[in-house]
């Protein structure tokens, strides 16, 4: 697979990241602010219930004649005088970058922020074959000079407080004059006088794409800082690169989707900027570049069309699923060990890196639906992580101990005069043994509970036993079953 | 109206006196109920661990013993929405599955079904007692659990303060609690403090789970809180067992 994952030590990282009060104060703005925010924008419209019941249908719509909408786009991209690259998978889109880089001869290149690039971890490959990578995006260019991953598919660097940023800088841009570091703006002022001199001297500016027109062939980005508009109409070439699944039919449709994005993802009306690129520069056009390529990776995707995974293409990168996940919210993104954590990684993640190695995303969710509940798209993430979960169960993978103990509880479950009286009288040992102390500090093999909770005793006794004759309902099992 | 109550397997194990208040409040609410005696779990364990056979076995017992009643109802918000979830189980192209829409369309949450179904008021009980809810997960986003504990919780003389993370999910999450022990005490301790935060002493909830892991962890703490299941609280005084969160090992 050239998708590489660390997502094996799941437990330990996520030990460590409840352990980190830096990461843990990052994380507590995190929970209040993004949910919040989405949530004050989408009282403020009243349709957006109606609107994400749109854009599901539409993203759905889009699956079933992907074909044909991939096919417009790329006809309409060669129209406008730009070239389309297919990319089967990881390697065969970085060869193809790496081709367009040399092409052009390019020593230096800008990226905008993309999600695909980093899951083809397109920067490293670059780099090896001397191509420096500079990252525009103010958290992307942190997170790159941390060499780190991004930690959050929206927001990069959202793991930092700015005291991390300050010192990162710090060591990367020098002391000279005794810089004040103090506040996020003089931060940001520091990073964009350092980024201006790339700007200028880049060859190459490879971006992502939110969506992918097949009506019009443009590509569309959305950003806050204006990073991407600059990577992509300053050097000569631009190259976009997205997912084959980013496709939409029509204009239309883009700002059907765009509307629903920027409120799920910031609680923005829209993004500050929001740039449809359309070909290369035209000879009126008083900017642009000179040469534009779309590369469309599939990377596993295709795969996913026709399965019990194919709503998960339908995901637009919005992130809400992440802002408002609780486990998230606990352990960060790098706990996660993809550089798609949260519910959304958690899905497919296993489908490009193989569930072998991931069997702890799905697992690790309490299923309480509120990633569902905001998804922009409806797509219907526990019940796709529950497929995961039979498939894990199907394979034999994740812990044996719990199949033993589920296997137990089933055979007794099955076996309703055996399961009472089991559980009368286990519940009367249990009560007897706390007595009037009314809970356990620890209990025989029951570490995983006790470690950090007591366990409250049982009142004593069962419901069903303790009932009288009449209540009972006389059902033919129930006949059987005295 | 003739009513089967779903007692649940952690109502009937460790906390049998909801399941009377269950008993009782539906009798109040004027439905003749039968409690099949056979039944178990209802297979949410086997389901949500992706183990889909024993889930199917579950589902296919319910189905025998909660046959020809007019309604059945849960005291636990989490096992009704597994019922819910029992055509889905089966599969599409199940002989039972017509069944089990059936069975899932007259299953309810028992707040739910006392207050849309039954308009049921109870007498008098809290003496403005002060407490804050929580919503369980499963209640909550799938069967719209929100309103109805409420409203009999005010009904009944009891002052709700709400506090700002009613609706985030507390980490007991089934096998997760112990699956995962150290991110669902951390999920705990966010809503312990945020409970705290409101005021209340008293946290009250629509399922057992998350009851028995909030207690466990808010033990551990300087200052426990009490829990209650919100049918305790329906129920005069002497009937209600010790509240949760007040043991002392």
């Amino acid at each position: 697979m050239s998708f590489r994952v660390d997502s094996q030590d799941f437990i330990a990282r996520s030990s460590d990241a409840l352990e980190d009060a830096p990461l843990q104060s990052a994380l507590g703005k995190l929970r209040m602010g993004l949910s919040l925010r989405r949530r004050e924008a989408v009282a403020a419209l009243p349709e957006f219930e109606a609107l994400r019941d749109e854009a599901a249908a539409l993203r759905d719509y889009t699956l079933a004649t992907l074909d044909q909408q991939l096919e417009a786009f790329e006809a309409q991209v060669r129209a406008r005088g730009g070239e389309v690259h297919w990319a089967p998978d990881a390697e065969a889109a970085r060869r193809i970058i790496l081709e367009l880089c040399q092409r052009y001869g390019a020593k230096k290149v800008l990226k905008g922020k993309s999600m695909v690039t980093e899951e083809l971890e397109l920067n490293e490959h670059l780099e090896a074959q001397g191509i420096r990578c500079v990252e525009t995006d103010l958290g992307e260019y942190i997170v790159q000079l941390r060499r780190e991953r991004p930690s959050h598919i929206v927001a990069p660097a959202i793991h930092l407080r700015k005291e991390d940023v300050a010192e990162s800088f710090a060591e990367h841009h020098g002391d000279a004059g005794g810089r004040d570091r103090s506040t996020a703006e003089a931060l940001m002022a520091e990073a964009r006088a350092e980024l201006r001199a790339h700007f200028l001297s880049a060859d190459v500016g490879i971006t992502g794409a939110n969506f992918a027109i097949a009506e019009t062939g443009s590509t569309v980005i959305v950003t806050n800082e204006g990073n991407g508009d600059l990577t992509q109409s300053l050097p000569k070439v631009h190259i976009a690169v997205t997912g084959i699944e980013k496709v939409v039919p029509t204009l239309e449709d883009a700002s059907t989707l765009l509307r629903v994005l920027a409120r799920s993802a910031t609680g923005q009306e829209a993004s500050v900027y929001t740039t449809f690129s359309t070909g290369p520069r035209r000879p009126e056009d008083p900017d642009g570049p000179e040469a534009y390529h779309v590369v469309l990776v599939d990377n596993g995707r295709s795969a996913m069309l026709g399965t019990e995974f194919e709503a998960m293409l339908r995901c637009i990168r919005c992130g809400a699923c992440l802002n408002h996940c609780p486990v998230y919210g606990q352990v960060g993104g790098h706990a996660y060990g993809s550089v798609y954590p949260g519910p959304m990684g958690a899905v497919l993640t296993p489908q490009l890196a193989g569930l072998d190695q991931t069997v702890h995303l799905p697992t690790a969710s309490t299923f309480c639906g509120a990633c569902a509940a905001v998804c922009p798209v409806k797509i219907p993430l526990p019940t796709l992580l529950r497929q995961w979960r039979q498939r894990a169960h199907e394979a034999e993978l994740g812990g044996t101990k719990a199949r033993w103990l589920l296997a137990l509880w089933g055979f007794f479950a099955a076996r309703p005069r055996l399961y009472h009286a089991g559980l009368r009288l286990g519940t009367r040992v249990l009560a007897g043994l706390a007595g009037p102390r009314g809970s356990f500090r620890r209990l025989v093999g029951g570490q995983a509970w006790t470690a950090k909770r007591n366990f409250p005793a049982p009142e004593g006794g069962s419901f069903i036993a303790s009932l009288s004759q009449e209540t009972f309902s006389p059902t033919a099992e129930d006949r059987s079953a005295r | 109206m003739r009513v089967a109550l779903l007692v649940s397997c952690l109502v009937d194990g460790l906390r049998p006196s909801v399941g009377a208040a269950a008993l009782k409040l539906l009798r109040a609410a004027g439905c003749t109920v039968v409690v099949p005696r056979a039944q178990t779990c209802c297979g949410q364990p086997a389901w949500n661990s992706g183990d889909r056979a024993t889930a199917r076995t579950l589902a296919l017992r319910v189905l025998d013993q909660f046959a020809g009643v007019d309604a059945v109802v849960v005291p636990s918000g989490s096992c009704a929405g597994m019922v819910h979830q029992l055509p889905e189980v089966l599969g599409a192209s199940h002989p039972r599955r017509a069944e089990a829409e059936a069975l899932a369309a007259r299953c309810y949450e028992i707040t739910t079904f006392l207050v849309e179904q039954r308009d049921y008021h109870p007498g008098p009980l809290g003496q403005g007692q002060t407490l804050t809810y929580h919503d369980s997960c499963a209640g909550l986003r799938e069967l719209g659990v929100k309103t109805a504990p409420r409203i009999l919780l005010e009904r009944a003389g009891y002052i709700l303060v709400e506090m700002a993370q009613a609706e985030t999910c507390c980490g007991f999450g089934g096998t997760f609690c112990v699956k995962y022990p150290e991110i669902s005490v951390a999920m705990a301790d966010e809503k312990l403090a945020s409970a705290g935060q409101a005021g209340a002493s008293l946290v009250v909830g629509g399922d057992v789970g998350c009851l028995l892991h909030l207690a466990g962890r808010s033990e551990r703490s300087v200052a426990p809180l009490a829990f209650r299941h919100v049918l305790e609280l329906l129920v005069p005084e002497r009937e209600q067992p010790r509240a949760l969160g007040q043991g002392t090992p």
